[in-house]
């Protein structure tokens, strides 16, 4: 997927938009922060979500990490193939590593999201702390 | 924050850093799995000048040592070391440490950093009857670990010290590029490996990091950080003190009977309870354990034994050489054999764990 179609959150999740659906990931800078990933903590189809609350954990060896979800909704699906291979996640986080796909009941809160410059300003922002 | 002499090639190196124990320390470099994985193959090199380094000298310095730790450093010579404990009255830990004999009324202690001055305090306290000198010169030593399978190569390049006949837990003073330095085949790793405390200023210990980095590529080692050397103690299962041992567990409990000697000449702090306690029993033990589900076991994560809490995970990771996850608990010694299955509360779920033969890892000769 082209990182220049998804939206990103301060907490370093991607979002792709699908209809009244949504396809959440980390980005290559979340990976790359993680390190090696060797489980992910998957959430059950059905589970509600609420925006900003931990939806998965992603563990690396050295760190367990929440994947907060983007938006309020539901998981409609959980990327299973994750459970034999977490490290999709830092092979391929945008496409092959995603994480989760939610219903989503509120559309405005994907406006708060950064679209791809913003979140490259963001990320540029960070590194020069 | 606390830098050591060695501070500036950890930045020069590129570490990520963090502080630890008070101390500005690289938690990695290139990668905490590929650190861990060069150290079982190759080598790494790591910067553990944050230990402490305490002297004991004079005429009763053997028995001084003696009264405070749980081994029998009678049995040392000149040039060997021992692990050991030193203990609390109840046979607890106060800190776990090694004791190098340097010669007859000399002895080094190496100490945790996080323990230097309460473990001072505690050996002036606990010795001020015997005709000894107790000396805190940690600040005076700077102390390089290199381990893994070249360790003996990559450090023979370094120094005039004849390696290759150094037996483990034995060490001998001399020379490390320029530097007064004793060197010791030791370490934390369950890798062979030397451990080289020296005096030198921050320029010449930040380059001899800087020079054993930069040989070291020749043999595919690579600098380490603090991150792979806690998962591969864990591997090793070599307890870190303030998580696997502490004040509140014995030396019984912690299944380290092999460094107490109850039977030593010297009495010493802690023999009356651990007498005891060897004599009566005890009621947990602490072991090594792998999940049967899936997910990491982390420190503090509560456990279940048959429905019941019983205290939490001590020690846990994911182990990047064995590539499955491990951890050490205590439990109940009667719940405590090899095969022996409980819980852990992981997040919002509860996995089963299982009682495995440790060492996790331990190295082929």
């Amino acid at each position: 997927m082209a990182k220049e179609n998804l939206l990103y959150s301060k907490d370093h999740e991607w979002v792709r938009r699908e209809g009244g659906f949504v396809v959440v990931g980390v980005t290559d800078y979340a990976q790359h922060e993680l390190g090696d990933v060797v489980f992910v903590d998957l959430p059950a189809a059905g589970k509600a979500l609420k925006k900003g609350d931990p939806a998965a954990n992603i563990e690396s060896v050295k760190a367990v990490s929440d994947v907060y979800s983007p938006v309020t909704g539901k998981v409609t699906e959980a990327n299973a193939r994750l459970s034999d291979n977490p490290e999709l996640v830092n092979q391929d986080p945008l496409g092959d590593g995603w994480i989760f796909k939610a219903s989503v009941e509120q559309a405005s809160e994907l406006d708060e999201l950064m679209d791809f410059p913003k979140y490259e300003e963001y990320l540029k922002g960070i590194a020069g702390e | 924050m606390k830098k050591t002499r060695i501070n500036e090639a950890h930045y020069i190196l590129k570490g990520k850093m963090v502080e630890f124990c008070g101390w500005d320390l690289p938690v990695q470099y290139s990668g905490l799995n590929l650190e861990h994985m060069a150290v079982r193959t190759t080598g790494g090199i790591f910067d553990v000048s944050h230990m402490g380094e305490i002297w004991f000298r004079g005429r009763e310095a053997l028995r001084a040592v003696n009264h405070i730790v749980s081994n029998d450093a009678a049995k040392l010579v000149p040039g060997r070391i021992q692990y050991a404990g030193l203990l609390t009255d109840h046979g607890c830990f106060v800190d776990d440490l090694l004791v190098y004999m340097i010669k007859e009324n000399e002895y080094l202690l190496v100490v945790n950093a996080a323990n230097i001055e309460k473990d001072f305090q505690w050996m002036k306290k606990h010795t001020a009857r015997f005709d000894v000198q107790v000396e805190n010169r940690s600040e005076e030593y700077s102390q390089i670990a290199v381990q893994g399978p070249v360790a003996e190569k990559l450090v023979q390049e370094f120094t005039d010290i004849d390696l290759k006949p150094m037996g483990y837990y034995h060490f001998a003073q001399g020379r490390v590029q320029g530097a007064d330095a004793i060197v010791s085949r030791t370490g934390y790793t369950g890798e062979d490996g030397f451990e080289i405390y020296f005096r030198a200023d921050a320029a010449a210990a930040s380059k001899l990091f800087l020079d054993l980095a930069d040989r070291g590529e020749k043999y595919d080692a690579l600098p380490a950080g603090l991150g792979a050397r806690d998962t591969l103690r864990l591997e090793a299962k070599m307890a870190l003190y303030g998580n696997d041992i502490d004040d509140a567990h014995t030396v019984l409990e912690a299944d380290l009977g092999w460094i107490l000697k109850l039977k030593k000449a010297e009495p010493f702090i802690g023999q009356e309870a651990l007498a005891r306690q060897k004599e009566a029993g005890i009621a947990r033990k602490l072991v090594g354990f792998e999940l049967v589900d899936k997910g990491i076991a982390r420190h503090g994560y509560p456990i279940t034994v048959e429905g019941k809490p019983f205290g939490a995970v001590t020690s846990g990771t994911f182990a990047p050489f064995l590539k499955k996850p491990i951890g050490m608990a205590y439990l109940p010694a009667d719940h405590s054999a090899v095969g022996s299955e409980f819980q852990v509360a992981i997040r919002d779920k509860t996995v089963t764990a299982r009682v495995v033969e440790t060492p996790f890892y331990k190295r082929s000769k």
